[in-house]
């Protein structure tokens, strides 16, 4: 028996619709008698613009990291024209710290393929590709059953519940390269190539995969929609913060008691879904900090979290973002110089190299951190670093750069003392700066 | 090369995409499946057959890293390293193996048995420390349980 993680008694109260607690749910039978593909056959009642309609005014965005408006996505695909319209549906899911696309394809399988069905209906699409990162073999496998599954049902393919609309879902198996997440580099990677972002503009809503008109969504975006359209826009903008509405999967790993990916309306604080959520820091440990949504959002200091909540805008006046959502939490004897240290390891390992300030600069980045992490570094590589880090901000064709540079600014900045101790010129009476 | 189940997929295959390139992934997918690895007389068969230049399969091989383009041990563990497997003890666990296995990470163990790797985040972060045998995924891990699993390997 399969069932999604339960969570312990929390103080926000959630029944999930990504994640229910429904035994067996990833079997096609046991979906449709909880009602499921009952969205798809009112989405197909409905016109495309009103689907459209739907979902921009239930202010979905992006659960993919960016958070960007779905519906207003959606509405800068081409409605005329002859050429063909692509939907990618990335589950890469290769950010460090996520591990919540994964759930879908284990336990509600159907609900994406459903939510696929209904962004290719309105957006005039007649094939789909979903991305799925190498390693998932096992979670392919059982998303390609779910498919077979629909398929024999009738349910993609040709004439959808007689509907007369035809579309096709395919999935693609990456080989590993976190930088194929990011939305250019994807879709080369399913045009066989390697997995080199493109420059932008020209946007994907004009040419895209083949040339040809494409959107790209995260998994969990897509699985949010089916849950839209069988509620109305109005309840689903209703749920959580209201700019930045609807349920999310929250996958929170690190010192916490009882790790794991919890389903609730986005706008819990933090430390309720630390404390509460996740039973808490081992051994009452204090919270040193925590990286709010995967490796490259801002690091907040733990005494920081009063009052923060898991949200785009609230964690934005915090001084970070929402990402995808991981949260990693620290305790008070966390090495954070070592934490940093592997994390600008990772981003110059998947640098693609096309550009210079990413490619030498993830080097310089982790070169310099391993020399902190030795005791090696001097005072003055506590500048050098920031300004390497600066260099790579906003001087890179794709936002690996900015997500390399990141998280060593804000460790720098919230933790400044923490490199300054490991110098070996820091003169013993000079008081580290707070 | 390809078996003949295999070529037979190929062809359904094509009918998925617009080109015979954007196969090159599959294709190297059922080539590394069948083989065990992607050598060079293989690239230049998936080259001919998707109708694609031999420095094309090359690019796209040496860029994704779970493609080799050697042998590759009968097990190929790989321990996750990265920041949420770190903060809950990969790094006891990669010296656990070392220690067990007697070679150091990225080594093959003599007879060819066991070939121990570290890698990035590979999605179980709320489930760590974690590695993957080929496909199979081992989350929660101790020394204990490692010492099962390496038991456990034929
Ligand atoms: C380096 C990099 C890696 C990314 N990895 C992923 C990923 O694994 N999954 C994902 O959905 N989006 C990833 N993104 C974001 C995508 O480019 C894109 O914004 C997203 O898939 C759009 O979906 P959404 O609008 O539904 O959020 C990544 C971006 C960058 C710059
Ligand atoms: S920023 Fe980095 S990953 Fe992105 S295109 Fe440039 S080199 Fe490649
Ligand atoms: S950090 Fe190890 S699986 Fe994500």
């Amino acid at each position: 028996m399969m069932l999604p993680p339960s969570h312990p008694d929390q103080a926000t109260k959630w029944e999930n619709v990504i994640l229910p607690p429904t035994k067996d749910l990833h079997k096609i039978d046991v979906y449709r008698q909880g009602g499921g593909y009952g969205a798809l056959k009112k989405a197909l009642a409905m016109k495309p613009e009103e689907v459209i309609e739907e979902v921009k005014r239930s202010n979905l965005r992006g659960r993919g990291g960016a958070c960007f408006p779905t519906g207003l996505k959606w509405s800068f695909m081409p409605k005329a024209g002859t050429k063909a319209k692509y939907l990618c549906v990335n589950g890469d899911e290769s950010e460090p710290g996520t591990f919540k696309d994964r759930q879908i394809f284990e336990f509600n399988p159907h609900l994406l393929i459903e939510g696929t069905l209904i962004a290719c209906w309105a957006m005039g699409i007649t094939a789909a590709y979903i991305y799925i990162r190498g390693e998932y073999g096992k979670w392919i496998r059982m998303l390609e059953r779910a498919l077979e599954d629909a398929y024999s049902n009738r349910l993609v393919g040709e004439n959808i519940l007689d509907s007369g609309f035809t579309t096709q879902i395919y999935i693609h198996k990456g080989a590993g390269a976190y930088i194929c997440g990011e939305e250019s580099s994807l879709m080369n990677s399913i045009e066989g190539d390697r997995g080199y972002p493109r420059v932008k503009p020209p946007f994907p809503a004009q040419v895209g995969l083949w040339g040809c008109p494409t959107t790209i969504n995260n998994v969990e975006t897509i699985a949010n929609v089916p849950v839209i359209i069988e509620r109305g826009a109005a309840w689903y903008a209703g749920v959580g913060s209201p700019k930045h509405p609807g349920p999310l999967l929250v996958g929170v790993s690190g010192h916490v008691n009882q790790p794991g990916v919890y389903e609730m309306p986005t706008g819990v604080p933090l430390l309720e879904i630390i404390h509460k959520w996740s039973g808490g820091v081992p051994g009452h440990k204090g919270i040193k900090a925590v990286i709010p949504g995967g490796s490259s959002t801002m690091v907040l200091r733990g005494e920081a979290l009063e009052g923060v909540r898991m949200d785009a805008d609230s964690l934005k006046a915090a001084g970070s973002s929402v990402g995808t959502a991981g949260l990693i939490v620290m305790d008070e004897d966390t090495d954070l110089i070592a934490v940093i240290t592997r994390i600008a390891k990772f981003y110059y390992h998947e640098s693609c190299g096309q550009c210079t300030p990413c490619r030498e600069g993830t080097g310089w980045l982790w070169k310099l951190l391993t020399r902190f992490e030795a005791g090696e570094a001097r005072m003055s590589d506590v500048a050098l670093l920031m300004d390497v880090a600066n260099n790579i901000e906003g001087n890179t064709i794709c936002a690996l750069g900015d997500a390399a540079a990141w998280p060593v600014q804000s460790m720098l900045r919230q933790f400044r003392d923490e490199f300054e101790r490991r110098t070996v010129d820091r003169p013993d009476d000079a008081p580290v700066s707070a | 090369m390809l078996n003949e189940n295999n070529l037979k997929r190929v062809e359904e295959l094509k009918r998925r995409y617009p080109t015979t390139q954007a196969l090159t992934l599959p294709v190297l997918w059922m080539v590394q499946e069948q083989e065990g690895y992607v050598s060079e007389a293989s690239m230049q068969e998936v080259a001919e057959l998707l109708n694609v230049t031999f420095a094309h399969v090359l690019g796209v091989v040496t860029f994704y890293t779970m493609f080799h383009t050697k042998p590759v041990g009968r097990h190929h563990i790989e321990v996750c390293t990265n920041v949420s497997c770190m903060l809950r003890g990969s790094e006891k666990i990669m010296s656990h193996l070392e220690h067990r296995l007697g070679v150091k990470c990225g080594e093959t163990t003599p007879d060819k048995k066991v070939t121990l790797n570290e890698t990035e985040c590979l999605g179980a972060c709320g489930y760590a420390p974690m590695l993957a045998i080929g496909e199979a995924y081992h989350e929660h891990l101790t020394p204990d349980k490692v010492d099962r699993l390496l038991e456990g390997l034929s």
